[in-house]
């Protein structure tokens, strides 16, 4: 049995496999398959300083192996994450992780600042979601914006924050520079590439929100590519995410520099995925004689 | 654990219609604590998403799925063959509360007929109203006359049946019934709940929407429900929450 615990910072995981925002609720649906505790963690529904009703339905299609969502982060709002979800969510014994978005930097510092004062292990900084009309990837194209969001937020978050970045920008490098240098712990990457579906006989859009986020298999050679760049360019560690379907991707983007993984939309297809691909993990580092999961990070060899 | 993902046995797989498929599945556990209006997720090779398909019948060892074939997913699964293991998350969803004592009108339109089997079987001789758009669509008839004295079917084009919509019978019998529950197309669901709401009867309609997770986590499947505090508009999830739903709750 290889060793599957990786650590960020002072934060120990019991394996590298997180919940990604979105895919996951706040963990109590998928508690009815397993124990939550079989996950390294879990990246909870992206929250908002109030309520958020979300967008009009449709909001899924699917497509050629992925999907597009845009649900429009439909969520109860931080105060009843707090109080209603948090507690149970301590007692499931894996890392929690909090997923902010906001329509302003006030709104996200003040999430900060009141997750700060929570349980909550970590905090995810949502700069990405392409599904709200404000807030969100406006915050996440610019190397100026990412680095005046991350270091205002910084100021009020006492917990390791986490900078979730947009794949939709032209150098998602320069972008991860900025997040590390205005006070990010870790980079999570990549949120979904905006997309779209039309019906050919209504002409409409799937969606109602006209567009949406790419998620799933098909996005994953980009997100293993987006790592590796980010990899070279920062010191901080990575949670590597997008398309993670099999034991192989997880380990494919381990080598190409993430420290953890997200997965998500594979959850739709097997809910037990996680559990599989933490089996597969522990078989090909048993296989090569590897001890510890923490020696793939990073091992590419590029030509 | 209330919800699992295992191998059901295919049975039984026949082309009742026209691109709709009868498919009886295997498995014991899951099978026996289905419930009427509850749906099943079901795994498709080479998709990234299940197809939710609600539970037509369901015994102590076997569910059965009536579903048609509308696109990509549901023509490879209806290819499936007797003897194949299929992956099903089931049952999910809140199905519909029928009741002994009560006098039922179930109310089918379309690939919306189906589940009101199961609801015939529980229920004590309700009156049935099955609708299509015509005669190459019909489905079911045989079966529900097992447990009904009263079906009636109906078509868009006349071809099978009377001529006309679902609504003209349940205008006619509904003075009879205590309640009346349906599936199938929105704007049918919407007719029948005005007509319920007119006379003060219940009624309880299930919903369909494009569908990720099936359990309540992904928020994909939204429907505007009046179920906020104080009766309030709010988007719940059809998996979840529904499939079926009070008519008054929902948001035509």
């Amino acid at each position: 049995m290889a060793d599957l615990k990786v650590k960020i910072g002072d934060i120990t995981f019991s394996n590298p496999l997180i919940a990604a925002s979105g895919t996951f609720g706040f963990g109590h649906e998928y508690n009815e398959f397993y124990p939550l505790s079989k996950l390294g963690g879990i990246s909870c529904k992206g929250i908002t300083l109030q309520k958020r009703d979300g967008n009009p339905p449709p909001r899924i299609a699917e497509t050629p192996s992925g999907i597009l969502n845009a649900v429009g982060l439909q969520n109860p709002g931080v105060d009843h994450f707090i109080s209603e979800d948090l507690p149970w969510l301590k007692q499931q014994d894996t890392v929690i992780i909090a997923n902010i978005a906001g329509n302003t930097t006030e709104d996200y510092c003040k999430m900060a600042e009141k997750l700060s004062d929570s349980d909550v292990d970590m905090i995810e900084l949502n700069i990405s979601c392409p599904n709200v009309k404000s807030g969100g990837v406006q915050f996440g194209t610019s190397c100026e914006s990412v680095g005046a969001i991350t270091s205002a937020v910084r100021k009020y978050c006492k917990k390791p924050l986490v900078v979730k970045l947009s794949p939709n920008v032209t150098d998602i490098a320069e972008i991860a520079k900025a997040a590390e240098a205005n006070g990010a712990d870790v980079i999570s990457m990549i949120n979904t590439l905006t997309g779209m579906k039309i019906d050919i006989n209504t002409r409409r859009p799937i969606i109602r929100n006209n567009t949406g986020g790419l998620s799933g298999a098909a996005v994953f050679p980009v997100a293993v590519r987006m790592v590796w760049q980010v990899a070279n360019a920062v010191k901080i560690p990575i949670i590597g995410m997008g398309g993670i379907t099999t034991w192989q991707d997880a380990v494919e983007m381990m080598i190409a520099g993430a420290t953890a993984l997200q997965i998500g939309t594979v959850l739709f297809n097997d809910p037990y995925a996680p559990i599989k691909i933490c089996e597969g993990m522990n078989k090909f580092l048993d296989d090569n004689n590897i001890s510890s999961v923490t020696e793939l990070t990073g091992t590419i060899k590029p030509w | 654990m209330k919800y699992d993902a295992q191998l059901f046995r295919l049975e039984k797989n026949e082309e009742i219609a026209k691109g709709i498929f009868d498919f009886v599945l295997y498995n014991p556990q899951l099978a026996q604590i289905t419930k009427e209006g509850q749906f099943a997720h079901v795994k498709v090779d080479s998709k990234t998403l299940r197809r939710p398909i609600s539970i037509c019948d369901a015994d102590n060892e076997r569910i059965r799925l009536v579903f048609q074939v509308k696109g990509g997913g549901t023509e490879i699964l209806s290819k499936a063959k007797v003897g194949d293991e299929l992956d099903i998350i089931c049952p999910l969803g809140h199905g519909f509360d029928i009741k002994k004592d009560k006098k039922y009108c179930l109310i089918g339109g379309g690939i919306g007929v189906p589940p009101m089997l199961y609801c015939a079987k529980t229920a004590n001789n309700p009156v049935v109203i099955t609708g299509f758009r015509n005669k190459d669509l019909v489905i079911l008839q045989e079966d529900f006359k097992k447990y009904t004295d009263e079906l009636y079917l109906v078509t868009d084009d006349g071809t099978a049946g009377e001529k006309g919509f679902v609504t003209d019978i349940l205008k006619k019998k509904i003075d009879e019934v205590d309640e009346v529950c349906a599936c199938g197309p929105m704007v049918m669901l919407k007719a029948i709940a005005e007509i319920c709401k007119e006379k003060g009867k219940p009624c309880q309609v299930s919903l369909e929407e494009r569908m990720g997770c099936g359990i309540g986590a992904c928020l994909v499947c939204a429907c505007k429900t009046r179920t906020g505090e104080n009766g309030g508009e709010e988007y719940t999830h059809v998996c979840k929450k529904g499939p079926v739903y009070k008519a008054e709750e929902v948001v035509f």
